[in-house]
C-alpha cells in the first residue's frame, strides 16, 4: 500500500480504430508504419500501457490485430510498454495473447453472456498470463447506478478469485463511465455513479484496481474540444481521488485542474457532481463560448500569458509545459538577472516546486511533467555556456569541482528532487552526470567506473526504492567501488539508511541528504580535505541511530498473546452503566476558526522549528528564548492576520455507533437492537513483559464486551482545511519562511480543532461530562474523561483501520477530507480517531508485538500474513 | 517413490541446502566423438538427410551412452538431471526431416533419464530426480525472420504451442518437472507453458514447471529485448517451480541478472551458467575451480537454491559446484507487495 494519489496509470487510446479516425484509416488503408508511428507517440507522451483496438466492421479484425502486434514488437521505444488488449470479440483477444512476449492486459470479459463462457474466457487469461478488465456487465445489462456496478463487480471478483483463482492484483474492473449532460435526467448522476462505485469497489475487493474509458464521460460535447478537455480533468480529479488508478486517455492532452477557466471548471463540476438541476442547461449555454479555443485553432490561442514579466513566464512555460518560447525567455531572463545562476535559482526552480506541487496533490499527471522537465532542461542548457564563458572570464579554469552520477532507481520515475538537485549541484561547479529515471543498479556503477566520478546519488519517491537502495548499496561493496553514496528522496529516512543501508556498505561512507539544500554542502565536505574526518561523523551518527533502536528492542522480554490476553485490562461491567450518546449515526460541522486560537498546543509547533522545549517556559529560556519569542511574535501576526481573512475553513464530522468488544476488536451495530453488524475495528494488545501488576492493554478493553451492557464507540475527523492560493503565494515569492509558517499553523489549528470538538462531544453530543470545564493546560494534559486514539498513532499503529473509519464518517463527502490510498489525509492539516467514554480509559502504547499476535491480528483482517507484516512493519519484534 | 514424493522431498531439501542440477549434455556428446554412422546407428542407415549433429536422436541410436552421462552426472553429485530432449519437437526435428519421431525421442529421452535416476536412487538411497528440458525450438515467434517484413513471422503460436504440448504429453509418464528452458523469446516460452497448463488440465496429472531465460549479452536483455524483470513478469503465471537463467554468459557476467531474478521472484531461483565465454576456438575452458568459485559466492550471497552448468560445463565442474556450495544456506524466497505487474520489455508495476 504504498501509492499515493498521484499515482495514476495513463493507458494511451489513440491505437483504437473505433476512437481514432485516423488510426482506422492507418489500419484499413494497410499503412502499418505510420499506425505504429501513432503508438509510439503516445508512449512518448507519456502513456504507460497503450490499449490497442481493431474492431471495425470492414477489418479482418484478427489479422489486424495480430499483424500490429507483431509490427510494435520490432519497435524497442512502443515495445518497452505492455499492451491491452481491446476488443469485444473473443477470438480478437485470443489472437491479440498469441502475440504479446509481455504481460497484457485484456480488456475485456464480463458476466454479459453469463458464468460459463466468463469463466472460461477467465482461464484462458490466466493460462496465457494476462491481467483482465472486467466491465460492470451482466446478463441484465450494463450497470448504471453504483449499487449496481458495485453488485456485479463484486459478483465478477468473487467467481474470479475463489473460482478460478485468479489473483485479484491483475483484476481491474470498469465500472462504465457514460455520458453526463445528455439532457437525459436519469444520465446527470452517471459520473457519481462511477466515482462512488470505484470507492467501494477499492475499498471492499481488496488488490483490484479500477479502470474507465475517459472520453465517453464528454460525448454529448463532441466537437466542443475545451468543455470536453476540463470534464475529462474535472472527472478524473474526483475519480482519482476515490481509487481510480488507471484510464484511457488521450495522454497528450490532460489539462491541469487548476488551470481550468475558474467559470468553466465550476459549471463542468457542477455537471460531472450533477449539484444543481440545472448545471446541464447552464454549461451548454456557457460551452458555446469555449467553442474552438485551443484546438485546431492557432489564431485564438490564449497568449495573454506573454504580456506578463519574464520570471512569471517562466514559470508558467514550466507548469504548462510549453518549450515554444523558453529559450527567448531565458536569454530575456539572463539579460535582466546579474548573473545567469540567478536564472536557475529564481524563477526556472519556482516553477519546478509549483509543479511538484500540483503533481503531489494528484492535479498533475505524469506525462505533464515530463514536459516540464524537458522545458527545465532546455532553459539550463541555454545558460550553461555563459555560466562556462563566467567563469573562464574570472580567470577559472573550466574543471569541475568533482563529477556526481544522480540516478533514480530502478523502479522509481520521480525524478524532480533529483533534478532539482542536480541543478543546484551544477550550478555550484559540480559536473553531474545523470542517468535519468528508471536506472538498474549495473548502470549506474558502470558509468560511475568508466566517468572516474567522485561520488554517487540516489534518489527515489516510492518505498520499493528503498529496496534497491540497498541493492546497489551491495552491489558497491561487492565490486569495492570506493566513492561515496548519497541517498534522497522523500521515502528515505536516517533511520533506514543507518539500519539498511550503511551495515551492507564498507568499502564507503552513505549519507542521507535531507533535502536538496543540503546537497551542496554535503557534497562539498565530502569532497574536501577534510572528507574523511566527516565520513567518520556521519558513521557515528548513523551506528548510533542503530544502537538506539536495537537498545530500544531488545529492552524488553514479551509474552505469547494469549498470555497477555489473560491479563487484559478489565473492570466491573455490572456495576457500570456506559453513557449513551444523544444520537447515533453521523453528523458534520463547520468549525469557527476564532474559537480555536484558544486551543492550540503550542509545544508541537516549536518543535516543527527544532526549537525543543515546552511552551510557555520556551520563550524564557536562556539560551532559545529571544528566537522562541521572535518565532512566536511572527506566528502571532500570522495567526491574527488567518483569522481575520478566513484562510482556512475548518470543518468536523463525528459519529456515534452502538459497540462492543469482541475479543480484541470492536464490533459496531446498525442500531441497538445489536443484532446485524455494521462494522468492525481491529486493535492490537501489548505484549511487554511486565514488572507490575499493569495489564496488558488494548484499545477496546475500554469498552464494555458483547452482552455486557450498552456500550458505544465515536469517531471523528476534522480537517483545518487548506488553501493552496495562499500557499502557492507564499512559494511564489520564495517566502519559506511564511510558507512553512502557515503549514504548521495549519496543522496546529487542525489539532486544535480536534481538541476543540472532542471537549463538544463530551459535553454536549456524548453529553456524559455536561459540566466539565478545564483550561487549555488541562486540556493538553487531557485531565478529561475519555479519549480519542488515532490509527496510526502507538495505541493502533494500522494506519489501515483508518479506511473503516473514513466510510463510516462519509469524511470526504461529508467534510472533504480524502484518503490516500497509503492512508494518508488529505488535505494535510487533517486529525482522525475514535472515540471511547470509559472515565478510566487511557492512552498508551501497543510496543512490540510476537509474531503470534501477527498471525491473529492477519487472519482477523482477512489479510495473508505478507500484508500484517507490511501494514505493522514498525512494531514487528524482529529479534 | 513417485513424483509427488519425490518434489516434497526436493523442496524440503531446498530449504536445507542448495540443490544441483547436472551439467552440459552437448559437451558430453562430442565427447564421444560420433561420426555419421555413430549417429545413425542401424536404424537410420539409411536415412535420406545427414543427421550428424541430431544430438536427441541418440536416445535412440545409443540409448546407453545417454544414461551413462545422466549416471556421471548423478554421481558427481547432480540432486535433478535433465532429458536429452532440447530439440524434440516436430518443428526441430524438420531439420532432419525427423519431425514423425519427435514424441518417440521425447518420450525415450525422458525414459532413459528415469532408467538412470531409478537405478542411482537404488543403489545410493539419494534423491534423484528428472527434469524434462524443453527447449526453445530454432524459430522465434517475436521477431521476424525477414529484416525487410517487420511483421512476418514463418510459424504461429498455435503451431508451437502444439509442438510443445506432444513432447510433454510423451515425456510426462517418466519426469518430475518440466524445464522450458534457455528462453530467448519469451513468446516461444508462453506457448511451451501453455502446453504444459493444457496438458495438465486434459490429464488432472500436477508436473511443476521450471523455467530458464537466456540473457544473450552484456546489454542485459533477452534476444527478444525483455529485461530479466521483465521476463519474470511475462511468465510468473506459470506459478514456476523455480526460476532462473541459463546458457549465454558465464558466471562472471550472468551475475547481475541472477541478483535480478533473485531480488524479484518468489519463487526458488535455479542458475545454471556456461564455462565461461567460448575462447577463440568456440570452446570453453573455465575449469572446474574457476566456475564453482563464481557460484559458491552466488551460494554464499544467498542469491539461489538451485545450481548447475550449461554449454561447456563437465560431471568435474558439476562435482566442484556441488562440494563449493554446500556449506552455504539457500535463498530464502522473497515475498512482495501485492501489486499488478506486468511487461512490455520492460517492467511495469501498480501497486494494489
Amino acid at each position: 500500500m504504498t501509492i499515493s494519489v498521484s499515482t495514476f496509470v495513463n493507458v494511451g487510446e489513440r491505437t483504437n480504430v473505433t476512437g481514432s479516425a485516423r488510426f482506422r484509416r492507418l489500419i484499413t488503408e494497410g499503412n502499418y508504419a505510420d499506425a505504429v508511428a501513432v503508438a509510439r507517440q503516445q508512449v512518448e507522451c507519456g502513456a504507460q500501457i497503450i490499449d490497442v483496438n481493431m474492431d471495425e466492421g470492414l477489418l479482418d479484425s484478427v489479422e489486424a490485430m495480430t499483424t500490429f502486434l507483431r509490427m510494435i514488437a520490432g519497435e524497442p521505444d512502443v515495445a518497452r510498454v505492455p499492451v491491452m488488449i481491446d476488443s469485444s470479440k473473443w477470438e480478437v483477444i485470443e489472437a491479440g495473447l498469441q502475440n504479446v512476449q509481455g504481460k497484457a492486459i485484456v480488456n475485456s470479459i464480463s458476466l454479459k453472456e453469463g458464468e460459463e463462457p466468463f469463466l472460461e474466457q477467465a482461464r484462458k487469461c490466466l493460462s496465457y498470463g494476462a491481467a483482465v478488465v472486467v466491465m460492470a456487465f451482466d446478463e441484465t445489462g450494463q450497470a448504471e447506478t453504483a449499487d449496481r456496478k458495485f453488485e456485479i463487480c463484486e459478483r465478477a471478483y468473487r467467481i474470479l478469485v475463489d473460482r478460478v483463482g485468479f489473483p485479484p492484483e491483475d483484476i481491474i474492473f470498469d465500472p462504465n463511465i457514460f455520458a453526463v449532460a445528455t439532457g437525459i435526467e436519469e444520465h446527470n448522476d452517471y459520473a457519481i455513479a462511477f466515482i462512488e462505485a470505484t470507492k467501494r469497489i477499492r475499498e471492499g475487493l481488496p488488490g483490484c484496481h479500477v479502470s474507465g474509458g475517459l472520453s465517453n464521460i464528454s460525448f454529448s460535447f463532441r466537437g466542443n474540444e475545451p468543455v470536453r478537455r476540463a470534464m475529462h480533468s474535472v472527472f478524473l480529479y474526483h475519480a482519482v481521488r476515490n481509487g481510480m488508478d488507471m484510464g484511457i486517455v488521450n495522454a497528450g492532452q490532460l489539462d491541469i485542474y487548476d488551470d481550468i477557466d475558474p467559470e468553466l471548471r465550476d459549471l463542468v463540476e457542477d455537471v460531472i457532481l450533477n449539484r444543481r438541476d440545472d448545471s446541464t442547461d447552464r454549461l451548454l449555454e456557457a460551452a458555446e463560448k469555449y467553442r474552438g479555443q485551443g484546438v485546431g485553432a492557432e489564431m485564438t490561442r490564449d497568449l495573454s500569458w506573454r504580456e506578463a514579466a519574464v520570471a512569471s513566464r517562466l514559470r508558467h512555460a514550466l507548469v504548462h509545459g510549453i518549450n515554444e518560447f523558453i529559450i527567448e525567455d531565458t536569454e530575456e531572463a539572463r539579460l535582466e538577472f546579474d548573473r545567469p545562476l540567478h536564472v536557475i535559482e529564481g524563477p526556472l526552480m519556482e516553477g519546478m516546486n509549483v509543479v511538484g506541487d500540483l503533481f503531489g496533490e494528484g492535479k498533475m499527471f505524469l506525462p505533464q511533467v515530463v514536459k516540464s522537465a524537458r522545458v527545465m532542461k532546455q532553459a539550463v542548457a541555454h545558460l550553461i555556456p555563459f555560466m562556462e564563458e563566467e567563469k573562464a572570464a574570472a580567470g577559472e579554469e573550466i574543471t569541475s569541482a568533482g563529477k556526481v552520477i544522480m540516478a533514480t532507481v530502478k523502479g522509481d520515475v520521480h525524478d524532480i528532487g533529483k533534478n532539482i538537485v542536480g541543478v543546484v549541484l551544477q550550478c555550484n561547479g559540480y559536473e553531474v552526470v545523470d542517468l535519468g529515471v528508471m536506472v538498474p543498479s549495473e548502470t549506474i556503477l558502470e558509468t560511475a567506473r568508466k566517468e572516474n566520478a567522485d561520488i554517487i546519488g540516489l534518489s527515489g519517491l516510492i518505498t520499493p526504492s528503498l529496496d534497491e537502495m540497498v541493492f546497489v548499496a551491495q552491489e558497491m561493496e561487492r565490486q569495492q567501488i570506493d566513492i561515496p553514496l548519497l541517498i534522497g528522496g522523500a521515502t528515505t529516512s536516517p533511520a533506514h539508511t543507518a539500519v539498511k543501508i550503511d551495515p551492507v556498505i564498507d568499502v564507503a561512507p552513505v549519507v542521507h541528504v535531507l533535502d536538496a539544500s543540503r546537497a551542496v554542502g554535503v557534497v562539498s565536505k565530502l569532497l574536501s580535505d577534510e572528507s574523511e574526518a566527516y565520513a567518520a561523523g556521519v558513521r557515528d551518527d548513523l551506528a548510533r541511530i542503530r544502537e538506539r533502536r536495537l537498545a530500544a528492542r531488545a529492552a524488553k522480554a514479551r509474552l505469547p498473546l494469549a498470555k497477555a490476553r489473560e491479563n487484559a485490562w478489565s473492570t466491573d461491567w455490572q456495576s457500570y452503566t456506559p453513557p449513551a450518546p444523544t444520537f447515533t449515526g453521523v453528523k458534520h460541522f463547520d468549525i469557527p476558526l476564532a474559537e480555536l486560537v484558544d486551543y492550540i498546543d503550542w509545544t508541537p509547533f516549536f518543535f516543527t522549528w527544532e526549537i525543543k522545549g515546552t511552551y510557555p517556559s520556551i520563550l524564557d529560556d536562556e539560551k532559545k528564548g529571544e528566537v522562541a519569542r521572535s518565532l512566536f511574535a511572527d506566528a502571532k501576526a500570522m495567526l491574527e492576520r488567518l483569522v481575520a481573512e478566513n484562510w482556512l475553513q475548518p470543518k468536523g464530522v463525528i459519529g456515534f455507533w452502538p459497540a462492543n468488544r469482541d475479543g480484541d476488536d470492536a464490533v459496531l451495530y446498525t442500531d441497538d437492537g445489536r443484532e446485524e453488524v455494521l462494522e468492525r475495528f481491529y486493535g492490537l494488545r501489548q505484549q511487554a513483559a511486565k514488572t507490575s501488576d499493569n495489564p496488558h492493554v488494548a484499545q477496546f478493553d475500554f469498552l464494555a464486551p458483547v452482552g455486557e451492557g450498552k456500550d458505544y464507540l465515536g469517531g471523528f475527523a476534522v480537517t483545518a482545511g487548506d488553501n493552496p492560493d495562499k500557499s502557492a503565494e507564499f512559494a511564489a515569492s520564495q517566502d519559506d519562511y511564511n510558507g512553512i509558517m502557515f503549514s504548521a499553523l495549519s496543522d496546529r489549528l487542525a489539532e486544535a480543532a480536534a481538541e476543540w470538538l472532542h471537549e463538544q462531544v463530551r459535553k454536549t453530543h456524548w453529553g456524559y461530562a455536561p459540566g466539565e470545564a478545564y483550561s487549555n493546560v488541562e486540556l493538553i494534559g487531557e485531565a478529561y474523561a475519555g479519549i480519542r486514539p488515532a490509527a496510526g498513532y502507538p495505541s493502533q499503529p494500522d494506519h489501515s483501520e483508518k479506511r473503516t473509519l473514513f466510510k463510516l464518517l462519509e469524511a470526504s463527502d461529508r467534510v472533504g477530507i480524502a484518503l490516500t490510498n497509503s492512508f494518508a489525509m488529505t488535505p494535510a492539516s487533517s486529525v482522525s480517531g475514535l472515540y471511547l467514554s470509559h472515565p478510566d480509559s487511557h492512552y498508551f502504547a501497543v510496543g512490540r508485538i510476537l509474531t503470534d499476535q501477527v498471525e491473529d491480528y492477519a487472519k482477523r483482517k482477512g489479510w495473508t500474513l505478507a500484508e500484517a507484516e507490511r501494514a505493522l512493519a514498525p512494531i514487528l519484534d524482529e529479534a | 517413490m513417485n513424483r509427488q514424493n519425490r518434489v516434497d522431498a526436493l523442496r524440503q531439501l531446498a530449504r536445507e541446502r542448495v540443490l544441483i542440477l547436472d551439467g552440459a549434455m552437448g559437451t558430453q556428446i562430442q565427447a564421444l566423438g560420433l561420426d555419421e554412422a555413430g549417429y545413425r546407428g542401424e536404424r537410420f542407415v539409411d536415412w535420406a538427410s545427414p543427421i550428424k549433429g541430431n544430438n536427441d536422436i541418440l536416445n535412440l541410436t545409443r540409448p546407453e551412452a545417454i544414461k551413462a552421462i545422466h549416471q556421471a552426472y548423478f554421481e558427481a553429485g547432480a540432486d535433478i538431471v535433465e532429458t536429452n530432449t532440447f530439440s524434440a519437437t516436430t518443428i526441430a526435428q524438420a531439420d532432419y526431416n525427423m519431425e514423425g519421431l519427435a514424441a518417440e525421442i521425447a518420450r525415450e529421452g525422458a525414459r532413459l533419464a528415469r532408467e538412470a535416476a531409478d537405478e542411482h536412487a537404488v543403489r545410493t538411497g539419494k534423491l534423484s530426480a528428472v527434469a524434462g528440458a524443453i527447449g526453445p525450438t530454432n524459430k522465434t515467434l517475436s521477431i521476424s525472420p525477414d529484416v525487410n517484413d517487420p511483421g512476418f513471422r514463418d510459424v504461429g503460436f498455435e503451431v508451437v504451442r502444439q509442438a510443445y504440448y506432444e513432447q510433454a504429453e510423451a515425456m510426462a509418464e517418466f519426469v518430475d518437472f518440466m524445464l522450458i528452458e534457455t528462453v530467448f523469446d519469451t513468446l516461444n516460452a508462453k506457448a511451451a507453458i501453455k502446453a504444459v497448463l493444457d496438458l495438465r488440465e486434459a490429464t488432472g496429472e500436477e508436473i511443476p514447471i521450471m523455467l530458464s531465460g537466456t540473457i544473450t549479452d552484456r546489454s542485459g536483455r533477452t534476444l527478444s529485448g525483455q529485461t530479466a524483470e521483465a521476463f519474470w513478469y511475462s511468465i510468473r503465471h506459470a506459478q514456476p517451480w523455480a526460476v532462473g537463467l541459463n546458457c549465454a554468459l558465464g558466471a562472471d557476467e550472468l551475475r547481475p541478472y541472477i541478483a535480478e531474478i533473485s531480488r524479484v521472484a518468489d519463487t526458488l531461483v535455479l542458475a545454471y551458467p556456461n564455462a565461461g565465454l567460448p575462447n577463440d576456438m568456440g570452446e570453453y575452458d573455465e575449469t572446474p575451480e574457476e566456475t564453482s568459485a563464481h557460484l559458491q559466492e552466488w551460494a554464499e550471497a544467498g542469491l539461489v537454491n538451485i545450481l548447475g552448468g550449461c554449454c561447456g560445463t563437465t560431471p568435474s565442474h558439476i562435482k566442484a559446484i556441488a562440494q563449493a556450495s554446500q556449506p552455504a544456506r539457500p535463498r530464502h524466497p522473497v515475498t512482495r507487495d501485492r501489486a499488478m505487474r506486468l511487461s512490455g520489455l520492460e517492467p511495469f508495476e501498480l501497486i494494489s
